[in-house]
């Protein structure tokens, strides 16, 4: 008969309304600055530099190679190459960028200079609240504001950062064991060149 | 003491206007204001919180929140969210207002107020309470439907004067549609005319204003009455442009119709004129059938008269957001041919059984003669709306 539909439906809007103040399972709206939901392990939107330890200078990974800054499709990243070197975490000298900076506003989050970087350096920060009333400075990120610890890395990325994290660690062992080798190579032939100078040079024999 | 509560408001306007210093000359004009300015006032607020209610009731159909952040300014009060009308209203004045540059601009500049003007006009015949009718006219009810008609040249002329595509669309949908349902909606008005034997509303309401035993003698529960209220019901909503017959400013096929082309405050008064049409028509129903400002029951009439008329407005109103939430918008076509193939024959049927339940002697045959006169149209015409056609679930012959 007309109007059953009707009334079929004014029956279930009113279960859903009454049903919204009965049931809080209804109510899948998430009201954001209040609560939120836990951040997805596959999240990305801009790029940061990882530093290992506790010093962001020390510590910091990046040795200002310069491939993400020419990988980079709209080129939002800036990088100065020091003048000095510095250690890298497993000791050998690098150099470091003097100048880092990322313009958020024209990244695309593409995570190109992520899949680039050789040093593991650059990674993907999950941090989305980042409005400024200043559009030009505020968006535009230095070096300080881009480097982030590697608990944090290991904290918003937990599978990504343990995988890098044993990356580097074979890295390192692989280096001191190579280290090692050559300090003992070394040890040696200078444990010959001591023990038997008489040896490896041989006397000339008088024979005139 | 119960009717000095009940007379309260017309208490109030006499002591104001007995103050000695009003000169004698400006009396009349005084009474008038006092009228008019409470009214305006409390229907602007009505509206105001409408707006919130109603996308918060909408929302909790659809199982979200609706709005509840905006409370008090600088402040962490939330109010559930009932500061968002006031936030809105600074946001429409504070607007930019833009007038296309082809616009007619007097007629563009005339049109929201072409539209408020009658719009409010008909709040004065309403009785909002016991001896509360701003004017008690003789002829209330056809003022009403005189001033309310006179909201369709606005509407044209908003159409008109935006020199738009879409805007004029709007327009010429709004008043095929206005027209109309205009035709059931007085139809189905003339049986309570009938009745009564009189335009005034405030003698239709006197008419419902008694009770047998504790039920009371609103036309709404007779047969004619139900059908009628009905009737008068969906052609209100049509009236008013409100959702399922929103085709007018249908937003997905043109945007916003007539008032497309209007922003900042101008846009504002189309939206407080279409929900104070609405308040005003549901006046009208109340008035017409649910017996104005009596109380339902006889024992509840110590209550003051003036809130049982806001229960019952507020009542409708809700009424109208649940079927809001409810019913999607019509067709063209299907609208042109509910109101010309289903509420016209309908109401006219319906003063035929007005009158026979008029000379028909009171009784149980009176109750089954004029139900069954409105109960067989109704699933014959129904029947012949849907066309013998078998509403089932949609299937689709290559997408499975």
């Amino acid at each position: 008969m007309l109007g059953e539909g009707i009334i079929k439906g004014l029956a279930e809007t009113a279960r859903n309304f009454v049903g919204s103040y009965v049931d809080k399972e209804r109510l899948v709206t998430v009201q954001y600055p209040e609560e939120r939901l836990p951040a997805k392990e596959a999240a990305r939107n801009f790029p940061f530099l990882v530093f290992d330890g506790h010093d962001p200078h020390a510590g910091l990974r990046c040795v200002a190679c310069q491939i993400c800054e020419k990988e980079c499709p709209p080129q939002c990243i800036y990088i100065e190459k020091s003048m000095d070197k510095k250690p890298d975490y497993v000791g050998k000298p690098q150099f470091y960028p003097k100048i880092f900076d990322i313009d958020i506003s024209v990244c695309m989050s593409c995570q190109i200079c992520v899949e680039v970087c050789p040093f593991e350096a650059i990674k993907m920060d999950t941090e989305f609240e980042l409005s400024h009333t200043d559009r030009f400075a505020g968006l535009l990120f230095d070096k300080h504001q881009l480097a982030k610890s590697n608990e944090y890395y290991q904290k918003i990325h937990p599978n990504e950062a343990a995988e890098v994290d044993g990356h580097l660690a074979a890295e390192k062992a692989k280096a001191e064991v190579k280290a090692k080798a050559d300090a003992d190579a070394k040890a040696r032939i200078a444990a010959a060149k001591t023990t038997t100078p008489p040896a490896a040079k041989p006397t000339p024999a008088p024979t005139s | 003491m119960i009717d000095a509560f009940d007379q309260i408001f017309v208490l109030l306007k006499h002591w104001a206007l007995g103050w000695p210093f009003w000169p004698e000359s400006l009396k009349p004009m005084l009474s008038v204001f006092l009228s008019i300015v409470p009214i305006m006032l409390v229907f602007a607020l009505l509206f105001g919180i409408t707006t919130v209610v109603e996308r918060k009731a909408i929302g909790r159909i659809q199982n979200r929140y609706g709005p509840n952040r905006v409370g008090l300014p600088f402040t962490d009060v939330r109010l559930f969210g009932f500061g968002q009308f006031i936030a809105d209203g600074i946001k429409a004045l504070t607007k930019e207002d833009i007038v296309p540059r082809a616009a007619d601009r007097v007629v563009h500049f005339l049109a929201p107020i072409a539209l408020i003007v009658p719009v409010f006009l008909a709040y004065s015949v309403l009785p909002y309470g016991k001896n509360m009718a701003p004017i008690d006219m003789d002829t209330g009810v056809l003022f009403f439907f005189a001033v309310g008609a006179a909201t369709e040249l606005s509407v044209f002329m908003a159409g008109w004067s935006s020199r738009n595509k879409y805007s004029l669309l709007g327009a010429m949908r709004a008043i095929a549609q206005m027209i109309s349902y205009e035709v059931p909606l007085i139809i189905s008005t003339i049986t309570v005319v009938m009745m009564v034997g009189s335009l005034s509303t405030v003698k239709i309401v006197e008419a419902q204003a008694e009770y047998s035993g504790q039920l009371p003698h609103w036309h709404v529960f007779t047969p004619w009455g139900l059908a009628g209220f009905i009737l008068f019901l969906i052609a209100a909503m049509a009236e008013s442009n409100r959702s399922p017959f929103d085709l007018p400013e249908g937003e997905s096929e043109i945007v916003a119709g007539y008032f497309i082309e209007y922003s900042g405050f101008k846009f504002a008064l189309f939206f407080l004129a279409e929900y104070l049409g609405m308040f005003a028509i549901s006046g009208l129903a109340i008035t017409l059938f649910l017996g104005g400002w009596t109380a339902p029951l006889a024992f509840l009439s110590w209550l003051p008269s003036w809130l049982w008329f806001f229960a019952k407005l507020l009542a409708l109103i809700s009424l109208f957001i649940w079927v809001r939430g409810t019913v999607p918008r019509l067709r063209m076509d299907q609208l042109m041919n509910f109101a010309w193939k289903f509420m016209l024959p309908m109401a006219l049927i319906n003063i035929a059984a007005a009158g026979l339940w008029f000379f028909l002697p009171a009784g149980f045959d009176r109750w089954a003669v004029c139900s069954a006169m409105l109960i067989v149209p109704y699933v014959l015409l129904g029947r012949g709306l849907m066309g013998g056609k078998l509403f089932t679930k949609r299937t689709y012959r290559y997408a499975e």
